[in-house]
């Protein structure tokens, strides 16, 4: 019997070792907060110091309470017991883990960036003109002729796109338009949003070559239509060749064609959304422009619109007054209002400009390449099959007969992080795999030889894994069977 | 020249490494002969790669966005109604700002994402405990959209056939203008119930709801700084018309005052980010907890403990099928990207101060700002507060002369404060130190009120 860390270990001294950081303390790993104290503090106005009335008040809270060294080593240890892009190469598809540079922290941090939202608009001319200047260059990119910042994330930009095309059909005496297309391989998040959005979804089927069926699209467009939502390059990084075409018969029904920014990063400098027919689109700063992900986020997803949208997008938008004015909020005549409290997540909105700055054209023009160039080696190394071609910044691989997930699993003992798993589902065991313009052909040998190594691995092996993270493989089914969703409810179940 | 001004030489990014050589390689094991043959895009649309923006080296971005921001206007601050600029302690910065922490992605790998899925089972177990709710998610945008995802969430676990949405006529409009947004695709309609006196008008509420009505909401502290007085009273009021209860508020106030489960809501919306943020230009992170009833049906991410194959306890990320990457436009909302990492200043910002911290950052607010009420009251030309009821954290001051005259007086002299129509200030000591305090005083004694 191979045992499990036969693998990893490699039959070569050259392979690449990995072990996570894990701390162990009994049957857990770095204890909870409330397993290192639980303090409660009461609340009584008998109390001289309690301002308010009982009747205004809670009776306690009891919370960990801890000093500042004993917190410092819990955030830190737990810090140490997670995988982030600074730790090693990060090829999840469709989510474009680019390095994110430091610098961007910096600027972020400025103390004169942060004020208050209800700040007259004359005494905060600064942050106005960061966002002008960031709107401008996103329509630059993007070829759009307006963009608003406002959407606090991708899907966020998506749901305004929506509520846009929603605003601007009724606005023509066309509100019956009831239907929205989405390609059957698109993002989770078109289907929901649409759907959040009141609209029906049509799912697209996909054609041999893994594009747009233009018959079956031909098929479901009509006058109920208001939306076709696209990916272009598409979720397999295949690029939409129809899409002049495929604009044509959206507009022909008087539909409006929106562009998820999800997979921007391979055309930067190249071909632009607004050159291609689409009337709306969203950026992912978070994806495209390198903003970290924190985890899960805050992103931005600023969008943009032709001109004919523009009196559409949310409130208040900023523009340039005429001479000295300086930089001002206004209302557009046909607002969808608002998407968002205040103008969306502005430290995000501050590191995508300044990574833009950096960059300028050669940067950008530059990033889309080496994006491309990477996937394509990546590729090329690999033993599993890739099945659609032409790729651009990803590639969908087959895991073949083994399962894609356990793949992952497996790949995550040799220090890298797997793609994508299982989707898109047109790919059999799909593993989509973005490298991006950031690794060296050094790490992507690494990376391959990770991947080739999971290939040659048996069923066992890969079941077992992985040994070397902090976890072991954790079992999901117990999680939503049971869920434990706090310390609270933690206590009730193991007491 | 520094090290970072070199990188400007080279065309290209900077953060793509191929040197030419590793490129031609790169390109010979392909079998292309150009990095432009890869791609795939008809010519008709090509573009020519001319933005028109220019390339920087590192130390001059930084120059140059500093040279922006610094037009802004540096004012001391007593501005809230919904957006807070408490001290948060370095602590949360450094450890923040660890690579693991801020470069990494969802967890959807939990085996080497332990750090980040306990700290946000700890963030969603703070926010168990401060509104008495059984579930909390691990982030929603900012208020705005927590509260229209509340109203979404009223519209799915409603048996009633109705369709009315009550929230107070003091609602901010970015939340109100927001929810609207979020329900435009449901059936339900957003109604104003009458507020007096700067809080709930109970008597014209309950004629209000009936059976139509699907959600109540309120807030408390409310926009104005005041404390509802009578939040139980909605709770039952909500319980008899078979409406969802949805109260807003944030740590620092659930800290003090009454546990929302006490008064009978059934979700909790807010930001979070008054604590782990500061002033941002509006950022935030939705809070959102609510009933058990509900588990199904939550928007956003839950995270959960579970065991590994050791059997040692693991969380990961759970009931995923409520999701749109699983369920897609069945899915109880599109959100995907959250605000995981603000979740996470929250959290250690929360720990910090511990539960007495907690307890007396928010009683600080009550007496803080009582006491600069009393202060400004004694002016000339000033009534402060207007609102016969207890405040935290900010008030309404009358003001005899041209409220924007005197917000206009005062940011000459360095301070920002709210003006709410003709003749209203409304002030906020979240986050000012008390010699800031006695400066603003003294500014506003000055200014012809």
């Amino acid at each position: 019997m191979s045992g499990p860390s036969t693998g990893a270990d490699g039959d070569a001294n050259d392979r690449a070792r990995y072990d996570q950081a894990r701390y162990v303390e009994g049957d857990q790993y770095e204890p909870l907060l409330s397993e290192k104290d639980l303090t409660r503090v009461e609340i009584d106005d008998e109390d001289d110091d309690s301002p308010l009335p009982d009747d205004l008040t809670r009776d306690s809270v009891e919370l960990p309470e801890l000093s500042e060294p004993e917190l410092v080593r819990h955030y830190t240890r737990l810090s140490q017991m997670i995988y982030g892009i600074d730790s090693g190469p990060y090829p999840l598809g469709s989510c474009t883990m680019k390095y994110n540079p430091k610098f961007t922290e910096d600027v972020a941090a400025l103390s004169s960036g942060a004020v208050h939202p209800d700040r007259s608009e004359s005494s905060v001319q600064g942050t106005l003109e960061l966002m002008y200047r960031l709107q401008d260059y996103l329509g630059r990119i993007g070829g759009m002729d307006a963009v608003t910042l406002q959407p606090p994330a991708g899907a966020a930009g998506e749901f305004v796109g929506i509520r846009i095309a929603a605003a601007y059909h009724e606005h023509n005496g066309e509100g019956h338009r009831d239907e929205v297309i989405v390609p059957e391989s698109a993002h989770g998040t078109n289907f929901a949003t649409a759907a959040l959005g009141g609209y029906d979804v049509v799912s697209l089927p996909s054609n041999d070559e893994g594009r747009v069926d233009l018959e079956a699209l031909e098929a479901a467009l009509s006058e109920d239509t208001a939306a076709l939502m696209l990916t272009n390059p598409n979720t397999l990084g295949l690029f939409e060749r129809d899409i002049e075409e495929i604009a044509e018969m959206v507009h022909d029904v008087g539909g409006l064609l929106y562009y998820d920014g999800a997979n921007l990063n391979a055309l930067l400098g190249r071909a632009r959304p607004g050159d291609m027919g689409f009337d709306v689109m969203h950026y992912n700063v978070h994806k495209t422009f390198a903003t970290p992900h924190g985890g899960g986020g805050p992103g931005a997803g600023p969008v943009g619109v032709v001109d004919e949208l523009a009196p559409f997008l949310p409130a208040p938008r900023v523009r340039a007054g005429d001479g000295d004015a300086g930089y001002e909020l206004f209302d557009p005549d046909h607002t969808i209002g608002k998407v968002h409290g205040y103008q969306g997540n502005w430290l995000v909105l501050v590191k995508t400009f300044a990574y833009i700055a950096r960059l300028g054209d050669e940067g950008l023009l530059d990033a889309s390449a080496k994006a491309v160039l990477n996937a394509n080696y990546l590729a090329n190394r690999i033993d599993y099959e890739v099945p659609y071609e032409p790729f651009h910044h990803e590639f969908v691989a087959s895991a073949g007969e083994q399962d894609a997930a356990d793949v992952a699993k497996r790949m995550l003992d040799y220090g890298v992080h797997p793609p994508t798993t299982k989707w898109p589902e047109i790919v059999p065991e799909a593993l989509m795999t973005e490298p991006t313009e950031v690794e060296s052909k050094d790490t992507l040998d690494r990376l391959a030889a990770a991947f080739n190594a999971v290939a040659e691995d048996d069923d066992e092996t890969l079941e077992a894994a992985p040994e070397r993270t902090t976890a072991r493989r954790i079992d999901q089914t117990s999680a939503a069977r049971s869920p434990r969703l706090s310390w609270q409810a933690l206590g009730e179940d193991e007491s | 020249m520094t090290g970072s001004d070199l990188h400007s030489q080279a065309a290209g990014s900077p953060y793509a490494p191929h040197t030419d050589e590793e490129r031609t390689a790169m390109l010979e094991a392909i079998g292309a002969e150009s990095v432009e043959q890869l791609f795939d895009i008809p010519e008709p649309v090509q573009f020519d790669g001319e933005f028109g923006i220019d390339a920087r080296s590192e130390r001059e971005t930084r120059a140059l966005v500093r040279s922006i921001l610094e037009r802004n206007d540096d004012l001391t601050e007593l501005l809230g109604r919904g957006h807070y600029g408490y001290y948060v302690p370095s602590l949360v910065d450094h450890l923040a700002d660890r690579s693991e922490f801020l470069t990494s992605y969802t967890q959807y790998q939990p085996e080497v994402s332990q750090g980040f899925l306990q700290v946000l089972f700890e963030y969603q177990s703070l926010l168990v405990e401060l509104t008495g709710l059984e579930i909390a998610n691990c982030s929603m945008y900012d208020a705005a959209t927590a509260l229209g995802e509340a109203a979404t969430l009223a519209d799915r676990v409603r048996s009633v056939s109705g369709s009315r949405v009550l929230v107070p006529d003091l609602l901010r409009e970015g939340r109100r203008s927001t929810l609207e947004n979020y329900v435009a695709g449901t059936d339900l309609v957003v109604e104003e119930y009458p507020t007096e006196d700067g809080g709930v008008d109970y008597e014209a509420l309950e004629e209000a709801a009936g059976e139509e009505t699907v959600m109540i909401y309120a807030e408390n502290p409310t926009v104005r700084g005041t404390i509802e007085e009578r939040l139980g009273e909605i709770g039952d009021l909500a319980t008899e018309t078979d409406a969802l209860f949805v109260l807003g508020s944030d740590p620092v106030a659930l800290s003090l005052l009454q546990r929302p489960v006490d008064v009978g809501a059934d979700v909790v919306v807010g930001d979070a980010s008054v604590l782990g943020l500061p002033t941002s230009y509006g950022m935030g992170l939705g809070l959102f907890a609510c009933r058990e009833d509900y588990l199904r049906q939550v928007p956003g991410r839950l995270v959960g403990a579970s065991e590994d194959a050791t059997d040692r306890r693991a969380y990961t990320l759970t009931l995923q099928t409520r999701e749109q990457h699983i369920r897609r436009e069945r899915a109880t909302s599109n959100i995907c990207t959250n605000q995981a990492w603000v979740a996470l200043r929250t959290a250690m910002h929360a720990a910090s101060l511990g539960p007495s911290g907690m307890v007396e950052l928010a009683k600080r607010g009550v007496r803080r700002a009582e006491t600069l009420a009393e202060r400004i009251d004694e002016l000339p030309g000033v009534e402060a507060p207007i609102h016969d009821r207890r405040h935290v954290r900010e008030f309404v001051a009358r003001v005899d002369g041209s409220a924007q005259a005197i917000v206009a007086d005062l940011e000459e002299r360095g301070y920002a404060v709210h003006a709410l129509g003709d003749h209203e200030l409304q002030i906020c000591v979240a986050g000012v130190s008390d010699e800031e305090i006695d400066g603003f005083v003294e500014a506003f004694s000055e200014v012809g009120r």
